[in-house]
C-alpha cells in the first residue's frame, strides 16, 4: 500500500476521515490497550512505589505461587464446574424450549409465553440474587413450602448454606433468567427449516416425536454447534456476579471462582501481580479452549467460527 | 382456537407469519386428524407452558405484593400474589433515605449521557469504517474487533482508570465502554448496507463528513441505533459492579443498582433486625424494604419491555455480523 504512488494523494483526499478516526485510535489505546502492558506484573515482584518499569523481574515465580495455593486450585475448580455445568444446560435447555414453543398449538398462549420467557433477561443480576434469596428462604422460601407440602423433605433446607447445592442453585438461576432469551436464536433457526420437509413427513405417517428428532434437530445443527464453540470460549467467563453475590462463609469453597480470586487476592489484599497472574491465566485457558472447540469443529467437517 | 386453525389453511389463520408460527406449518395442510400420541403430547406441552410460566412470573408478582405489604406481617409468611396487610409505608421509606435519592439520580443520569454519548459516537466510527475509500478501516476495524476477544482484565484495567484519575469519578461510568466492538459490527454492517449514492450526492453538493454523518445516515440507520441504544441503556441501567470498585468512597456516586446490592446483604441479618425491631413501633423490615427498592428498580425496565422486546429480537436477526 505504501508503494503505491498515488498514495499521499489519497491520504490528502481523506483528511477529514483521517482527522475523524484519530480520537477513536486514542481512545482504544487507552482503554483497551494501555491495560495489557499491564501483564508485565504477572512477571514482576511488583511494587506500585517501583512502578512497572523498575519493579524486580521474577520470570514465572508468582505462577508457580498460584499452582502452588490450594485456593487458587479450588477456585479454578469451582470455575471449570460450574461453567461446564452451566454450559451443558445453557445449551440443551434453550433448544428443548424453543422446540417446545414451536409446538406449541395455541397462538395466544405462545405469544404470551415468549413474552414472559425473555422478561427476566432484563433484570439486573442483583434483582436475581435477591429473588434467589426470597425464593429460597429458610422461613418462607416458596421452595420449601412447596417440598414441604409435597411431603418430600420434612423440614426447611438452608439452601445457601449447604456446599452441595450451590453449583446447581447458580446453574438453575441462570437458566431462570436467560433460557427464553437464548432460546430467540433457535426459534429463528426452526423457522428457516422448509416446512415442505414437515408435510412430507407427516405423508409419510411420521409423528410429532419423530418429526422433532428427524428435521427439527437436524435443522438446528449448524446453528448449536456455532453457538457450542462461541460458548466453550466463554467457559471461564461466567464465574463472577452470581457466584459473588450467592456466595458466603458457609460454601466459600465451592463459590469462589477465579475472578472472586482475582478481586480478593489483588483489589482486595493489594497484591497486584498474584491478581494479574491468575488473571492472565484464565485469558490463557479461555484461548485455548476456543481453539480446541473450533478446531474440532473444522476437524468434523463443520462450521467453524474462523 | 386449536379447533379453529385447525380447519383453515395456513396463510388465513396466521396474518404474517413470524418466527413462532413454525408450528403452524407442520399442523395445518395435510395432516389435519390428530393422532393420539399427538393429544399426549400437546396436553403436555401445555402443562409445561404453563408450569414454566408461573415458575418465571411468581417470583416476580410475589415480591410487589411483599412490597406493597406490611414488614412484619409479611415475616409470618404466606404472603402470595396480594398483600395482606397493605401499606405503602415502604415506599415511603425507601423514596425517604437520602442514599436512595443520590442513587436514582446517578442511575438516571449514567444510563442517559452514557447511552447517548456511546450511541452517537460509536455510530460514528461505525460510519468512518463503512467509508469504501477510507485507507485505514481494515486496520482501525481490526484495532476494535481484538478488543472483543482480548481484555487486560480486572487488576490492569483497574490501575489504568485509577492512574486516569477516574475513581470516585462520574466519567467512569460512561468512558470504559463507550464504543463496542459488537455495537460497531451491527451499525457498520447497517450502513454497508445502505447505497452509496446517498453519500456521493451530498458530497458533490459540498457536505463534509460531519454533515452526511448527522444529516444523512444517522437518520436512516434509525432502527438499528434503537436496537444499539436499547442494549446500551439496559446494560448501564443494570451495572453495579463499578459503582462498587471504583465509587465506593463517593455517596453522591452510588447507583441503584449498588444500594440494592447493600440493602441484599443486610438481608442476611434480618433475624436480628427483625427482632429488633418487634421492640420499636417500625413495620418495615429488611426484606420489606429491599422489595420496594426492588420494584422501583425495575420499573424503568418494565415500562420499557415493549420496545425491549421488540428492539431487542430485531436486533438479534440483524446479527449476520461478520468480520
Amino acid at each position: 500500500m505504501f508503494k503505491d504512488p498515488d498514495f499521499a494523494k489519497k491520504l490528502k483526499n481523506q483528511k477529514s476521515l483521517l482527522l475523524l478516526s484519530i480520537p477513536f485510535v486514542v481512545y482504544v489505546i487507552i482503554f483497551n490497550y494501555a491495560p495489557l502492558v499491564g501483564w508485565l506484573m504477572a512477571f514482576q515482584r511488583y511494587k506500585p512505589r517501583d512502578g512497572l518499569f523498575h519493579s524486580e523481574f521474577i520470570g514465572l515465580e508468582n505462577f508457580r505461587f498460584l499452582f502452588r495455593n490450594e485456593d487458587f486450585i479450588l477456585c479454578v475448580r469451582n470455575t471449570l464446574a460450574m461453567g461446564i455445568i452451566n454450559l451443558f444446560l445453557g445449551t440443551v435447555c434453550p433448544i428443548i424450549f424453543a422446540i417446545l414453543l414451536s409446538e406449541f398449538r395455541f397462538n395466544m398462549g405462545k405469544k404470551f409465553v415468549q413474552t414472559i420467557s425473555y422478561l427476566p433477561h432484563f433484570l439486573s443480576m442483583i434483582i436475581l440474587t435477591g429473588i434467589v434469596f426470597d425464593v429460597l428462604s429458610m422461613e418462607n422460601g416458596t421452595i420449601n413450602k412447596v417440598l414441604m407440602a409435597t411431603g418430600l423433605i420434612d423440614k426447611p433446607v438452608q439452601w445457601l448454606a449447604e456446599p452441595k447445592y450451590f453449583w446447581w442453585i447458580v446453574a438453575f438461576a441462570t437458566r431462570w433468567k436467560e433460557t427464553g432469551w437464548d432460546s430467540i436464536i433457535y426459534l429463528a433457526a426452526i423457522t428457516s427449516i422448509n416446512p415442505d420437509l414437515y408435510e412430507a413427513a407427516s405423508i409419510d405417517g411420521a409423528g410429532r416425536m419423530r418429526r422433532i428428532w428427524h428435521i427439527t434437530l437436524p435443522g438446528l445443527k449448524p446453528t448449536i454447534l456455532i453457538l457450542l464453540i462461541m460458548n466453550v470460549g466463554n467457559v471461564l467467563n461466567v464465574g463472577f456476579e452470581l457466584q459473588y453475590l450467592l456466595g458466603n462463609d458457609l460454601v466459600k469453597s465451592v463459590s469462589e471462582t477465579i475472578d472472586i480470586y482475582v478481586l480478593n487476592y489483588g483489589i482486595g489484599k493489594g497484591n497486584y501481580a498474584i491478581g494479574t497472574a491468575a488473571g492472565i491465566f484464565k485469558s490463557l485457558v479461555s484461548i485455548i479452549l476456543i481453539v480446541i472447540a473450533n478446531t474440532s469443529a473444522k476437524a468434523m467437517g463443520e462450521e467453524s467460527l474462523y | 382456537m386449536a379447533e379453529l386453525t385447525k380447519t383453515l389453511p395456513a396463510h388465513q389463520t396466521g396474518k404474517q407469519r413470524k418466527s413462532e408460527d413454525i408450528g403452524a406449518n407442520t399442523k395445518h395442510g395435510i395432516m389435519s386428524r390428530r393422532s393420539k400420541g399427538d393429544m399426549v403430547f400437546d396436553t403436555l406441552n401445555t402443562i409445561f407452558m404453563v408450569i414454566f410460566s408461573i415458575v418465571i412470573l411468581y417470583p416476580l408478582l410475589n415480591m410487589v405484593a411483599v412490597s406493597f405489604n406490611d414488614g412484619l406481617d409479611a415475616l409470618k409468611g404466606g404472603i402470595t400474589l396480594v398483600p395482606r396487610v397493605f401499606t405503602l409505608k415502604n415506599y415511603q421509606t425507601v423514596l425517604g433515605k437520602q442514599s436512595m435519592f443520590a442513587a436514582a439520580r446517578t442511575s438516571v443520569l449514567r444510563t442517559v449521557i452514557g447511552t447517548v454519548t456511546s450511541t452517537m459516537v460509536t455510530a460514528l466510527l461505525a460510519y468512518i469504517l463503512s467509508r469504501k475509500e477510507f485507507l485505514f478501516k481494515k486496520q482501525l476495524s481490526l484495532l476494535y474487533v481484538v478488543t472483543m476477544y482480548v481484555s487486560g482484565g480486572l487488576i490492569p484495567i483497574f490501575i489504568v482508570y485509577k492512574n486516569l484519575g477516574l475513581t470516585n469519578n462520574f466519567l467512569v461510568y460512561i468512558l470504559p465502554g463507550m464504543v463496542p466492538a459488537f455495537s460497531m459490527l451491527v451499525l457498520r454492517t447497517y450502513m454497508n448496507g445502505l447505497p452509496d449514492s446517498l453519500a456521493e450526492s451530498a458530497m458533490i453538493d459540498g457536505a463534509g463528513h460531519m454533515t452526511i454523518f448527522i444529516k444523512i445516515i444517522f437518520p436512516l440507520c434509525m432502527p438499528v441505533i434503537a436496537t444499539v441504544a436499547l442494549f446500551t441503556a439496559v446494560g448501564q441501567w443494570n451495572s453495579w459492579f463499578d459503582a462498587m470498585l471504583y465509587n465506593k468512597m463517593d455517596d453522591d456516586l452510588t447507583t441503584l443498582q449498588y444500594e440494592l446490592m447493600k440493602l441484599l446483604s443486610s438481608v442476611t441479618n434480618q433475624k436480628t433486625t427483625a427482632e429488633s425491631a418487634q421492640h420499636s413501633t417500625a413495620t418495615v423490615t429488611p426484606t420489606s424494604i429491599r422489595a420496594a427498592a426492588t420494584v422501583i428498580t425495575s420499573l424503568p425496565i418494565i415500562i420499557l419491555y415493549p420496545f425491549l422486546q421488540r428492539y431487542f429480537v430485531a436486533g438479534l436477526t440483524i446479527g449476520g455480523v461478520k468480520e
